[in-house]
């Protein structure tokens, strides 16, 4: 989608490639297929003086005009949302799409048509890209809206306690204020299509009944070029060869952290340095087995659903979630079992209970716990359909070609006596080389270098958090460049877990690397992690920022992303001499600025 | 021979005597490892830096740096240690090191596996015992030997006291140990100097032994620097001097080999310390400072010729050598079970596989030791061929020793064969960066099919010197076993043959980089005809030369008749 890529394909003259590039950069791609439908467009009229300028919003009014905005933190709403405004596209609606934080606020009084999708993330919290728009919405300063209609879609995990949170309080904010709901908010769980496709099309339906088609554009539309389409995705990965799958944590170190490197050759997908990769997994056969032992049901009778009929087995090793719990399943469950704690535990005053259980147990703790007798079709309907993961990138094209690297935390544990895995980082981990498995390219803009190498980079990375900073150092290092890099990284022991420590050392002699500060929290009696290591250096920490240094914080949300956060705070009223206010300000704004973007999981 | 200085030197010049930038290699929390330089630095501290080589190749893939750990070389002149502090070694052993103490080959202990992060508080951990490390590595006088004689216990006593005056007077001057490893203030502004060694220190490692006949436990024929006792009716008269020993050698570079001293004399006890200084001070002037591979006095003696060498120390010390005494040395093995000194205290010999003391199955010799520390009045000896003394035992408290050392599996001495107790392994790996092949490790092995051939042949019993080292650096001072295997290639040796067991012949290479297979091939018809052949007390090795199966020894030492009565 990046606009550079245009010199290299274009038969231009230098100064047209530069107008070019100037033209497209930083145009998103409804935008730039918008472009190349009006090029072709021209194309095909060459002697027509002026084709009619074509164009979402231009000249629509609010009246006239679908406004779709979307809040996304790993790309799902994105796409959901790009989908919608593509076919409301052809059917020649005048439709504008934004992300939540290029929509320009002030305007919502004046809407009159709004679609909103939108995640959940950390513990209820909005995407990062939405934060604005959200507290803006939640806020007093949100005016009366009695002219607006709009429409939800949340998307979410159901083994979250706060399932699909955000997407619901927008959706009850809104009609607090006036607007008129044009039909039910729907919350997609992780097998996200089975909710959002039927979504989408009532949104279309609702969207054409309430401003009727221009002609003058569907001329246009119909001239918009498909690539896109045939390239490979999340509904149609590509099947890569695995070319290495290495542990670099040392054999006594508690942890199986692996190096997988895949082959992208003749995919023809390419990405940045920030990007994720999905990875569609097959649980683990031991797994497999485990649940239909327990279940007693035989995994070569064949199962109904939908309009697919397969053996039990492959529903269950290649279609359905097996190992996290979400809370329709556990109802379902509790029914079934009868049992009466269980029940106990799904009602709200134990919610507590629940989200413990929720994070404990994986789906074969609860058939082992709660016994209850179930059918393979009531099985493969309760379970959800198996989704892909997501895996940062932790490597640049300018340095590994059509490689990608990924660095993977190997989920495996005891628990309940028993064994347990995590099913794609098992799956992953499992792969030797020259197998293939399904993988697609999530693009995450948010989480991309600066265009601008001259501009200096902090990474905050420990864990495996530290996989696109790998990218990252590989990317500046190609392309040269002023910008100095600064990392910090952080695992339990310096001995067994200090991740791909000969590649820093290496990058540090070479120069590629500025600092590095490290927190290995169990060296030592008192624990020490990232934070504390910002904290330590926060004077050059802040001169960094101050001078437009961006940031970057990748690995866990759970409690790194929010101690990090808190640390910078820290940093801007120790170092900054901001009073606590100002210094939140100070980081929000950043935050608005795509300066300080986090890719946490 | 060139006369550009080797980079050691100038590290060694810019060092401030002996600091580098130990602080900040040390502080550096980017890897395991100190800054090249400061590896120099680090062992006249008393410690190598070194890596599991087992983990190098795995730890390569995984992307991570080798597993830099570091040994740590104690300074025990005679190897003795008290009681109590056997029990802080112990200690140090279990909480920073590989759970085991190593006796080595210079009668004193080794540390392995200790990490960087550790290493300040290991060191300062020993010196809290009143023991220290300093000058046992690096181009200085190491660690000194002494006898371990138990049964002339008056000797020991006194030769002891001399070995360990002169382990004190050649230590370095500087403080650089005390204030980097004890926190010692920095007395701003003192100039510091090295009176006996200059700022350069010895042009290589310096080695010095005292031995006491008639046992050569500590092969005084293999160190720089060799005091031999010469005591008549009852009393120490002085000592015969010797100089110029060395074992190490190179493959394949015959301007590298090992070396036995020269005899070159008689002085008085009061003469040691003068002596010292005078071989120190011109092996520190006339030594090879531009090739360390032939940096050693035995080259500098070879180089300037002996008489040259003799006369200069004769003027530095100002005085002359008397005329050699004669001595006698029957073997240079220990001796093992309990043995009563002639001053009416007990020695218990007790036999330490390579000189590794650990928990291993029911061999419990870390925890047996532990438990002997801790009822035991008397001290403990270490002796130079890796073996331990429990000294100084009344003879009331013998029972319970023994019964500890039966219950701990530390009786080894008793139900093993003469050719196991007197085995001599290295530590080759997985620790020695310089091994080619396994020792110790290996050595268990090789003994017990060496022990079914000798069985095989009837001389089960017959009590052959077998030493291995890892590379030619001969850390078991292969050349002077009458079987030595000498690490070319994994799994495969140069065999060594035909040296006495008395340290004062050098064995000859019989056959070159070969197998296990074919090194028990090679023996086996020598074994058979030893047993056919040997002559009532006749040794291995001397057996192998008088047949002619090995030709005349390369090097023997020359033993002066009697001249005083
Ligand atoms: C521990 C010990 C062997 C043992 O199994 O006990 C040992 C171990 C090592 N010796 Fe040695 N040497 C040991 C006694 C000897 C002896 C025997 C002796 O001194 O009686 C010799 C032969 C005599 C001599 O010095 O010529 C010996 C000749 C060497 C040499 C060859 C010196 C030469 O002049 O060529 C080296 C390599 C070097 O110095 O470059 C060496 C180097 C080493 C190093 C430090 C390897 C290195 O430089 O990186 C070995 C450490 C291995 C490890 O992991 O522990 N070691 N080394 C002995 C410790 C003695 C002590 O407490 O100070
Ligand atoms: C944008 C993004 C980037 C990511 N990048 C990376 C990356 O670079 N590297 C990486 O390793 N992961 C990364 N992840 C996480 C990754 O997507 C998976 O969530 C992770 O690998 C676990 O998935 P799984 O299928 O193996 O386990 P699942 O089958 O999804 O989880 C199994 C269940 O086991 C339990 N569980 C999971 N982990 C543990 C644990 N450690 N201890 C105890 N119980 C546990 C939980 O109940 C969980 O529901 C990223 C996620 C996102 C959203
Ligand atoms: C770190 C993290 C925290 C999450 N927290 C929640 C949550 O609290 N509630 C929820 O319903 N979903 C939660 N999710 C699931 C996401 O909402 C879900 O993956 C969704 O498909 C992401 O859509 P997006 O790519 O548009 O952000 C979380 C996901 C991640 C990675
Ligand atoms: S002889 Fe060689 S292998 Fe053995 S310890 Fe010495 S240097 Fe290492």
């Amino acid at each position: 989608m990046s606009a550079s890529a245009a010199p290299l394909t274009a038969p231009l003259s230098d100064d047209k490639v530069g107008l070019l590039t100037r033209l497209t950069d930083g145009l998103d791609s409804p935008a730039l297929w918008w472009l190349s439908g009006y090029a072709a467009a021209l194309a095909t009229h060459p002697n027509a003086s002026r084709v009619p300028l074509p164009g979402p919003a231009r000249e629509a009014s609010a009246s006239q005009r679908l406004t779709i905005v979307y809040g996304s933190q790993t790309g799902n709403s994105k796409r959901l949302a790009e989908q919608l405004a593509g076919r409301a596209e052809s059917a020649g609606l005048a439709v504008r799409l934004l992300r939540a934080d290029a929509y320009p606020i002030r305007e919502l009084a004046a809407e009159r048509l709004l679609y909103v999708v939108i995640s959940t993330q950390g513990d209820g919290d909005p995407p990062d890209d939405a934060r604005a728009f959200v507290e803006y919405i939640a806020g007093k300063r949100a005016p009366q809206l009695s002219e607006l209609k709009f429409a939800i879609l949340g998307l979410g995990d159901s083994s979250y306690p706060q399932f699909s949170a955000i997407a619901r309080n927008l959706d009850a904010r809104l009609a607090a204020l006036g607007a008129s709901r044009l039909f039910e908010r729907a919350d997609a769980d992780l097998d996200i299509d089975s909710v959002a496709t039927p979504w989408l099309d009532q949104a279309l339906q609702a969207a054409r009944e309430t401003i009727k088609s221009t002609v003058a554009r569907s001329s246009v539309t119909a001239l918009r070029p498909l690539p896109a389409a045939i390239a490979w995705s999340r509904a149609r990965p590509y099947a890569a060869e695995v070319l290495a799958n290495q542990r670099i944590t040392a054999r006594d170190s508690s942890r199986d952290v692996r190096h997988v490197e895949i082959s992208l050759a003749g995919s023809a997908l390419s990405y940045e340095p920030g990007d994720a990769l999905g990875v569609w997994p097959h649980n683990p056969a031991p797994l497999v087995d485990a649940v239909l032992a327990q279940l007693g049901l035989d995994g070569n009778s064949h199962v109904q659903h939908a309009t697919t009929s397969q053996p039990l087995r492959l529903w269950l090793s290649e279609q359905r979630e097996l190992t996290r719990l979400s809370r329709p399943f556990i109802a379902t469950h509790a029914a079934l079992a009868g049992n009466a704690e269980l029940n106990r535990l799904l009602s709200p005053d134990h919610s507590g209970h629940l989200a413990k259980l929720l994070a404990d147990y994986q789906i074969i703790d609860l058939l082992r716990a709660y016994p209850a007798a179930w059918s393979a079709e009531e099985l493969v309907a309760a379970l959800r359909p198996l989704a892909p993961r997501l895996y940062s990138i932790a490597s640049s094209q300018k340095l590994v070609g059509d490689e990608v690297h990924l660095t993977v935390a190997h989920v495996h544990y005891e628990a309940f006596g028993c064994a347990h895995w995590g099913t794609a980082s098992d799956f992953l981990a499992r792969q030797s080389e020259s197998h293939r498995i399904p993988v697609y390219i999530e693009r995450n803009e948010r989480f991309h270098l600066p265009k601008d190498p001259s501009r200096d980079v902090i990474m905050i990375g420990p864990g495996t958090g530290v996989a696109p900073f790998r990218g990252f150092v590989q990317e500046r290092t190609a392309v040269g460049g002023s910008g100095r890099n600064w990392l910090f990284f952080g695992n339990p022991h310096q001995r067994q877990d200090f991740l791909y420590q000969t590649e820093w050392q290496a990058a540090l002699k070479s120069g590629a690397l500025n600092r590095l500060d490290l927190a290995f929290s169990r060296d030592q009696l008192q624990k020490v992690y990232v934070q504390q290591r910002i904290a330590e250096n926060g004077a050059a920490v802040y001169d960094w920022i101050e001078k437009g240094a961006q940031v970057y914080v990748c690995g866990d949300a759970t409690r790194m992303a929010k101690d990090v956060h808190a640390a910078l705070v820290d940093v801007a009223m120790n170092h900054g001499g901001k009073p606590r206010d100002d210094a939140e300000a100070w980081i929000n704004a950043l935050q608005q600025q795509g300066r300080y973007a986090r890719d946490v999981y | 021979m060139s006369t550009t200085l080797s980079a050691v030197e100038t590290v060694k010049q810019q060092s401030r005597f002996l600091r580098g930038s130990l602080v900040e290699s040390l502080a550096d929390p980017v890897t395991g490892a100190l800054r090249d330089a400061d590896t120099q630095l680090l062992k006249y501290h008393g410690s190598y830096q070194q890596d599991d080589r087992d983990l190098r190749e795995e730890r390569r893939q995984q992307k991570l740096e080798p597993d830099y750990q570091f040994l740590i070389r104690l300074r025990l002149p005679g190897g003795v240690v008290s009681a109590a502090q056997w029990l802080a070694l112990d200690d140090v052993a279990t909480r920073y090191a590989n759970q085991s103490l190593r006796i080595t080959t210079r009668q004193t202990f080794q540390f392995h596996g200790v990490i960087k992060r550790e290493l300040k508080t290991t060191l300062a951990a020993i010196n809290a015992s009143l023991i220290d490390t300093i000058a046992t590595c690096g181009d200085i006088n190491r660690n000194v030997l002494v006898a371990a004689n138990p049964q002339l216990s008056r000797f020991h006593a006194e030769v002891y006291e001399h070995a360990n005056a002169f382990s004190q007077h050649f230590l370095p001057a500087t403080r650089a140990y005390h204030e980097i490893w004890l926190d010692e203030e920095l007395v701003a502004g003192a100039v510091e100097a090295e009176p006996i060694y200059g700022p350069t220190y010895l042009p290589r490692k310096f080695k010095t032994a005292f031995a006491v006949p008639p046992l050569n436990d500590v092969d005084v024929f293999a160190n720089d620097l060799g005091f031999i006792a010469i005591i008549r009716s009852g009393a120490l008269l002085g000592y015969n001097v010797t100089i110029g020993g060395g074992m190490g050698a190179s493959h394949g570079d015959p301007t590298t080999y090992p070396r036995l001293a020269d005899v070159i004399g008689f002085i008085t006890p009061e003469q040691v310390i003068a002596i010292g200084t005078a071989v120190i001070t011109t092996q520190r002037d006339w030594g090879n400072r531009s090739e360390r591979k032939r940096a050693r006095l035995k080259y500098t003696i070879d180089d300037r010729g002996l008489d040259a060498f003799k006369a200069e120390v004769e003027r530095r010390a100002g005085f002359a050598l008397g005329p050699a005494h004669s001595y006698a040395f029957e073997h240079s093995g220990d001796q093992f079970g309990w043995m009563e000194g002639n001053d009416g205290r007990w020695h218990l010999g007790l036999r330490i596989e390579s000189g590794r003391i650990r928990d291993r199955n029911e061999k419990r010799h870390l925890s047996g030791l532990r438990a002997i520390a801790q009822i035991h009045s008397g001290d403990f000896r270490l002796t130079p061929n890796q073996n331990l003394l429990i000294s100084n035992v009344d003879a009331a408290d013998r029972a319970d020793i023994d019964a500890l050392v039966a219950e701990y599996g530390l009786d080894g001495h008793r139900h093993s064969s003469p050719l196991r107790r007197n085995a001599i392994a290295c530590v080759a790996l997985p620790t020695c960066g310089l091994a080619m092949a396994e020792a110790e490790r290996y050595l268990p092995d090789l003994l017990a099919r060496i022990e079914a051939q000798l069985a095989v042949h009837g001389i089960a019993d017959a009590p052959i010197l077998l030493r291995i080292s890892g590379c030619p650096n001969g850390c078991s001072r292969p050349y002077l076993g009458e079987i030595a295997l000498v690490g070319k290639a994994p799994g495969r040796y140069n065999l060594m043959l035909g040296a006495d067991a008395r340290g004062q012949r050098l064995n000859r290479l019989y056959r070159e980089n070969i197998d296990e297979s074919a090194i028990l091939a090679e023996l086996d018809p020598l074994f058979a005809r030893y047993a056919a052949e040997r002559e009532p007390g006749e040794g291995f090795g001397d057996f192998l030369l008088r047949s002619g199966i090995v030709a005349t020894a390369t090097m023997r030492v020359n033993i002066p008749v009697e001249m005083h009565t």
